[in-house]
């Protein structure tokens, strides 16, 4: 549904995203997360057609979202992160608005905005004021705008920002069922938040793509079931029976059979540094500790970020 | 495409009419208007509607600016721009849409002094063309003051610089005439080709000149043409 290709955005001299390629599966809930100023917002206006690319290739349902842009835009429906509304309209006029521009006819509208409010549960704020509802509503006036159209594509940039937690697990549910009948693309600096609505987590640092996982693996890696990376000279299957041994490690498979030496991934459990008694069983046995490491540095760097912008959540 | 134009002007005068500053803004202009017509036409003692309308158009100078300093500055600032520009809507019917409402916004406020001329014919015996020619000339030179005005609202976010910005142009076509005459040569006839006052003029007379009319309707396409880059060029940047 969505093809991204080493799409890349450079304001000024100032690289915003690098070299970013992933796709998305039809009715797959994709979770963009990373640290503010990663480049989620950047990617997400690139898919929309609000900026265009610096260089790479996107399509949405099938559509060049540069080059036939307005059939693109036909088939996406976006939740920008400051949520776009007319303080002075109700959320009825603003609903009958934008399903003009989407170009529903007048039946269509009504019951396109009856089933959105009823989603959303803005149904009885519907004709008041949106300059005076509360931040919570506006949220999913925002959201119901976004879900009008019937788009096959939903692009929403942080949908629970600024809610209180009640709001949150409501708009959590209500994205959760668009799975399915619609493709979504979320983003959000939360990772509880992916893990309770994404199927697949997308971690962007810094312009690029940090990993493309499972919320189930990247929670795990998180909390420091990582593997951890050992080069050992020595026997193979002598080298992975010992590491077996010992209580805390959980797995262990060769990666790499190198001419002298092997390495080997070792899985250990939630929670347990291992390295150090990896290294004593190693060399007690007279093997040569060549070199030992755990995997992904840089994402525990980012998750330090993620964990410590929103902790009461989690 | 028209339904999209029409979609957005009706949000536009939808919008502009919930807005207090509109009433404001109406309700002064009406009762400057007024007031000018009292003083003029008693002391003139003449059922003429020219002097009065003279005067309109150079109130239109304040009206112009106040007009469509919000129109394109103020979706940029919310954001709403943003989200107007990802739906399925090209940005020429968005800024045709914007100018539809402004102008007509401006309409009403005209219509709301119509009734000097009926008061002119309850009273006086004054001549139809001139004053129908004149009508004509100030919706067509307020029109044009409302192309220049969404033109410097597409520029910023910021509404009081689009008023500004829109004010000192006006204010300078306004004052060109007069710069003719310091200039010579050919600066002097391009000021004079310029010159709002100097199209205007005769219109009031009852003298629909080909020329004065395209040239206002040229300014308005200029200016929404440009208009329409500026809005689509935030995409490339």
């Amino acid at each position: 549904m969505i093809e991204v290709e080493k799409l890349s955005k450079v304001y000024g001299r100032i690289p915003a995203v690098s070299d970013v390629s992933f796709s998305v599966a039809k009715g797959e809930i994709l979770g963009f997360l990373g640290p503010n100023g990663a480049g989620k917002t950047t990617t997400m206006r690139i898919l929309t057609g609000y900026m265009p690319a610096t260089s790479g290739r996107a399509t949405v349902a099938g559509y060049d979202i540069f080059k036939q842009s307005l059939e693109a835009r036909r088939h996406i429906g976006y939740l920008p992160e400051t949520v776009p509304l007319y303080p002075e309209m109700s959320p009825r006029n603003y609903l009958q608005f934008m399903g003009k521009i989407r170009g529903l006819d007048s039946r269509t509208r009504r019951a396109r905005i009856d089933d959105v409010a009823d989603k959303c549960k803005i149904g009885d704020v519907l004709d008041r004021l949106i300059g005076k509802l509360s931040k919570g509503y506006r949220q999913r006036v925002g959201l119901a705008q976004a879900l009008l159209g019937d788009p096959d594509v939903l692009i929403l940039d942080e949908p629970t920002v600024g809610l209180d937690p009640r709001q949150i697990v409501e708009t959590r549910q209500v994205i959760k069922n668009l799975a399915g009948a619609h493709t979504v693309i979320l983003s959000t600096h939360i990772l509880p938040e992916v893990s309770m609505t994404c199927e697949r987590v997308i971690v962007i640092n810094r312009g690029r793509i940090a990993a493309d996982d499972t919320p189930e693996n990247l929670q795990r890696r998180m909390q420091g079931a990582d593997e951890i990376e050992v080069d050992v000279r020595g026997p193979s299957e002598a080298v992975q029976a010992a590491l077996r041994g010992i209580p805390q490690v959980t797995k262990v498979h060769e990666r790499r059979d190198g001419a002298e030496s092997h390495v080997f991934m070792v899985e250990c459990e939630l929670g347990t540094d291992v390295r150090e008694l990896i290294a004593s069983t190693i060399v007690e046995r007279g093997w040569g500790l060549r070199e030992l490491r755990p995997r992904s540095v840089s994402l525990e760097e980012i998750f330090v970020q993620l964990v410590t912008a929103e902790p009461s959540t989690a | 495409m028209v339904r999209n134009i029409l979609a957005v002007a009706e949000r536009e005068i939808r919008s502009y009419f919930v807005s207090p500053v509109a009433w404001v803004v109406t309700a002064m202009f009406i009762a400057m208007w007024g007031f000018l017509f009292g003083i003029i036409i008693p002391g003139s003692r003449e059922a003429n509607l020219r002097p009065v309308l003279s005067n309109f158009s150079v109130t239109f100078l304040l009206a112009g600016p106040l007009l469509t300093m919000r129109l394109l500055a103020e979706e940029s600032r919310t954001g709403t721009l943003e989200l107007l520009l990802t739906q399925p809507l090209r940005e020429v019917e968005l800024v045709l849409g914007k100018y539809l409402g402004a102008v007509f916004f401006l309409v009403v406020m005209l219509v709301a002094t119509l009734y000097f001329p009926i008061l002119l014919e309850a009273f006086g015996n004054p001549d139809e063309g001139p004053m129908v020619a004149g009508y004509i000339g100030v919706l067509l030179q307020g029109m044009a003051f409302l192309a220049i005005g969404l033109m410097a609202s597409s520029l910023t976010q910021n509404q009081i610089i689009a008023a500004v910005v829109t004010f000192v142009s006006l204010l300078m076509l306004w004052l060109s005439d007069a710069l003719s005459r310091i200039l010579g040569g050919t600066a002097a006839s391009v000021a004079q080709y310029v010159s709002i006052t100097k199209r205007f003029e005769d219109m009031p007379r009852g003298i629909l000149d080909t020329k004065d009319i395209v040239f206002f309707l040229s300014i308005i396409v200029a200016c929404l043409f440009i208009t329409t880059q500026i809005v689509a060029a935030r995409r490339w940047r």
